[in-house]
């Protein structure tokens, strides 16, 4: 009998070691591999800091000696608009972004998660099998279309069809809607409540969390995109950061400090909001499985 | 509308189906609402995409810059597919892609994998991790091509120093056209953080008495991964292999930046999106690049249809699971 139970307590002992030698191996593993994940971001920033003679030597130099903060000064002041305008732009598209895609798609969500009427599933389909649609199937008559607008070198074109909902947006809203217990909708009903009640009194308050998990992934795109602003905006005063550190590099292609300056403050937006809303970010993945 | 056709026959019949007429009245009138709350994602499909796919299909027939069209029938068609490298690129822009995709989605899909499997072993500090991970995803494109084209900078770059570390003699990148394609990958593959967090979101659905059933009938850690972890995460790694043929097959930025939009050396880096832009928004073909865009949504029409189809022998979906997700 008691044998038995320093048995039993002997090979559970051994279990915990071995799970904790586990843990720690593990742990060195995920350690080593953040390191090599962190380390060119280390090099931006030290780049971005280094007086111009030890930028080129080799083997590298890690720790700027001196930190020559004037490399900021010099890389926002190097081009011929001002480099606020730039950051300003940007903050338009995508603020502006942010709105038409918060708006839009919390109706459009709010019609498949709760009303019935016919044709929904195949309209549902339909949005679904957009998400596989490559935009430059459609870029060449938008782009016609949009200069026959005359809405070259305006944010038009960017920020317009974000009014129009997004079938990203629709899935992950819907999906988050439909988890809010329909016996709410009844309740709401019963007290008289009309669908546009419904939607502004019941299903959107609740679906904050969801609606800022929407508004910071439309944010982190609409910062980062590229091909659409390249293509619509050619003067450099309608420049968007990221199109105006493109032309930097074509420009004066080896400021390396210059252009790691640039780089960083251009990802500081993104890299800040996923700092402070990482759970929500997080959230948003594990409801849709889509990337940020 | 069987309603209606009722409602003909008998007064007491004619009786009840006004009263079904009024309950209708008022479920018309929600679905009228339904209507209209999801009339802006109709008027943008039809304006934004549904329109727009049907005119880049009768441009692609075409010859037209912003001011001119000419019809051309099939020319740009037979231009494009023409065996003829003289005559057309598509054949280096496709295999350029092909090799970027091939190479990218296995490497970040492992790496990605193995991530989250070690994350999803009960560790502490499982948040930090997953931050330090996933940080890279969110950096605008920009910055990562510039941050990346000077770490594999030939002489000074870090890279080429790690190398040298090793007593290796690190290539010339991005400035020679046999390892430039590569160069591309292995940057990809720094993104990987974004498919760790999808597969960490799956591991962690597979429920724990699976394992703890395995384990009391004897099963090893290899058998538990190959028997309960491999097909429970299938259906999100068809997901995963899914959206990232689409998205990495219309790979541009990067290789936008750091070749300064030309595709070099000697068309080495050219992808099929960044030739499509050249040659419509350069060259302004636009017809010919309509042409191309929509050989590129067939190929990749074509690839996802085939992976649908395939998944019925790969991915395991349970009963209840995949009558949801329908």
């Amino acid at each position: 009998m008691s044998g038995a139970a320093i048995g039993i307590g002997s090979s559970g002992a051994s279990v915990k070691r071995s799970q904790k030698t586990q843990s720690v191996l593990i742990h060195v593993v995920l350690i080593a591999g953040g390191i090599i994940v962190m380390i060119p971001l280390a090099w931006m920033l030290s780049t971005s800091l280094k007086p111009p003679h030890q930028i080129t030597k080799f083997p590298p130099i890690w720790i700027p000696d001196p930190f020559v903060w004037s490399n900021y000064v010099r890389a926002v002041t190097i081009f011929p608009v001002s480099f606020l305008v730039f950051i300003r732009n940007s903050m338009y598209m995508s603020l502006m972004i942010t709105l038409g895609t918060v708006l839009s798609n919390a109706v459009v969500a709010f019609a498949f998660a709760r009303l019935s009427f016919r044709g929904s599933r195949v309209l549902f389909i339909i949005v679904l099998s957009t998400m596989m649609l490559p935009q430059q199937v459609t870029m060449i008559p938008l782009f016609i279309l949009f200069s026959k607008f005359g809405w070259i070198n305006t944010y038009n074109p960017l920020i317009v069809p974000h009014f129009f909902a997004n079938a990203y947006f629709v899935f992950l809203l819907r999906q988050f809607y439909t988890t809010i217990p329909r016996e709410l909708d009844d309740a709401a009903r019963i007290d008289g409540c009309g669908v546009i009640g419904l939607f502004l009194r019941i299903l959107l308050p609740l679906s904050k969390p969801a609606l800022g998990i929407t508004a910071i992934f439309a944010f982190t795109w609409a910062w980062n995109e590229f091909l659409g602003p390249l293509i619509y905006l050619s003067r450099m005063e309608t420049f968007p950061l990221a199109i105006a550190l493109s032309f930097l590099r074509a420009a004066h292609g080896v400021l390396w400090s210059e252009l790691m300056v640039v780089s960083f403050i251009a990802m500081l937006p993104p890299v800040l909001l996923f700092f402070v809303a990482q759970k929500h970010y997080i959230q948003g993945i594990v409801i849709t499985g889509v990337k940020g | 509308m069987s309603a209606q056709a009722q409602s003909g026959r008998t007064p007491l019949s004619r009786f009840f189906s006004s009263s079904v007429w009024t309950r209708r009245t008022l479920k018309q009138k929600e679905e009228l609402i339904a209507y209209l709350l999801v009339s802006p994602w109709v008027i943008g499909f039809l304006a934004f995409i549904l329109g727009p796919m049907l005119t880049s299909l009768g441009l692609s027939f075409t010859e037209t810059d912003l001011f001119t069209l000419e019809f051309v029938g099939f020319e740009n068609y037979t231009k494009l597919l023409s065996f003829d490298t003289t005559r057309t690129l598509f054949w280096t822009t496709l295999y350029n892609t092909a090799y970027y995709v091939f190479l990218s989605i296995p490497l970040t899909i492992t790496a990605g994998f193995f991530i989250a499997t070690l994350l999803n072993q009960n560790i502490s500090g499982q948040p930090t991790y997953r931050v330090v991970y996933y940080l890279p995803a969110v950096i605008p494109g920009i910055a990562t091509s510039l941050l990346w084209l000077w770490l594999f900078q030939p002489e000074f770059g870090l890279i080429n120093w790690a190398l040298s570390l090793v007593g290796i003699e690190g290539p010339r990148w991005l400035f020679d056209r046999s390892t430039a394609k590569m160069a591309l990958v292995l940057m990809s593959v720094w993104g990987a953080g974004s498919n760790m967090l999808i597969f960490l979101a799956g591991l962690q659905g597979i429920p724990t008495e699976l394992y703890e059933a395995a384990t009391i009938d004897g099963a090893g850690i290899w058998r538990r991964f190959r028997s309960i972890t491999i097909p429970m995460i299938s259906p999100t790694l068809f997901f995963v292999v899914v959206t990232q043929i689409i998205w990495s097959s219309q790979v541009f930025t990067n290789v936008y930046v750091m070749t300064e939009g030309k595709g070099g050396p000697a068309n080495a880096t050219l992808m099929m999106v960044l030739y499509l832009y050249q040659v419509a928004f350069r060259q302004y073909r636009m017809g010919y690049a309509s042409a191309y865009a929509w050989i590129f949504f067939l190929i990749l029409l074509v690839f996802t249809l085939l992976l649908f189809r395939s998944s019925k022998a790969w991915v395991y979906y349970e009963t209840e699971i995949g009558g949801q997700r329908s």
